[in-house]
């Protein structure tokens, strides 16, 4: 062994295994046809309410299933298997995001070929579920009036890896400060 | 939040390319991570000082390169690099759109290492 310190190379990129299996995931959603979509935002942005409201307007038109992620607790997924919606409960214990394994054995426990389309609800957080490919096709992210107009300054890789932003608790608008034209330019 | 299972994920790849090296001690990392990357330098290096005791990793420095984030617009295709607090309000430096995509900014890349 010699004592001069040597390079050696690596080029790997840690989000790569991550990669691969949203990318598979991908493929499998496309064959069967089902269209996965990651709803992302702060805890108490509505993300279940919306989500309720939304399979509620389209049931008659698709077959919905849900993906609930949360640190911990079952509740959401209870709210929403109460209204006879497929809803499996990913407790991610401690994690504070999802990752695309985790999305793979949650769609594992649904049957795919009887859903158009299942919706994940991310963990409540506008950090870390950003950073990591969950295999949805596309992410929408729901930001609600109070949190402040101010938050794509705050956390812009959540605002660019969204492809749509749903604003929330407009009702609240008369009494904040909240500007809608600012958060159009910022987002 | 999510620097215990990022640095995990780093001394894995570590190790295994020191696995069959000859390797008796990882003396620096060298880390490319992208503008847009929530975490903190200080934090990885606390939270690799304590997964990597008791390995050929233990007390090797994380040498971190940020690099900046690139955007396209999806309007006339040119790419132009942002920093992280330009992102907000970014547009196209050449036709002032606003519909951009981006194609880099997100990556943990582990370039090399230097061992004894």
């Amino acid at each position: 062994m010699s004592d001069a310190v040597r390079l050696i190379e690596i080029k790997e990129e840690i989000h790569a295994d991550n990669q691969r299996v949203a990318q598979g995931l991908r493929c499998q959603l496309a064959e069967k046809k089902t269209f996965l979509l990651n709803v992302m935002s702060s805890p108490g942005a509505g993300k279940t309410r919306t989500i309720l409201k939304t399979i509620d307007a389209l049931r008659d038109r698709f077959r919905f299933g849900v993906l609930e992620a949360d640190i911990d607790s079952m509740v959401d997924a209870e709210l929403i298997a109460a209204q006879g919606i497929s809803a499996v409960q990913l407790r991610t214990g401690g994690f504070c995001h999802l990752d695309a394994a985790m999305v793979a054995k949650g769609l594992d426990a649904l049957d795919l070929n009887a859903l158009d389309v299942v919706l994940i609800e991310n963990v409540g957080n506008l950090v870390c579920p950003a950073e990591f490919d969950t295999g949805a096709v596309k992410n929408a992210m729901i930001l609600s009036v109070p949190e402040g107009d101010d938050k794509p300054l705050k956390y812009p890789l959540m605002f660019t890896v969204s492809d749509v932003l749903l604003v929330n608790k407009i009702d609240y608008l008369p009494f904040s400060d909240f500007n809608l034209q600012a958060m159009r330019e910022r987002g | 939040m999510h620097e215990l299972q990022i640095t995990e994920r780093i001394l894995d790849v570590v190790l295994k390319h020191a696995t069959g090296q000859d390797v008796s001690k990882v003396v620096r990392i060298h880390l490319r991570i992208g503008a847009l990357s929530d975490l903190e330098d200080e934090w990885i290096q606390h939270y690799f000082d304590y997964l990597s005791r008791g390995t050929v990793a233990e007390n090797a420095q994380l040498a971190i390169t940020r690099t900046g984030a690139v955007l396209c617009c999806q309007s006339c295709s040119c790419s132009f690099e942002v920093t992280r607090e330009q992102l907000g309000h970014a547009h196209c430096p050449d036709c002032r759109e606003t519909g951009l995509e981006l194609v880099s900014g997100r990556e943990y890349v582990i370039e090399n290492m230097e061992v004894l």
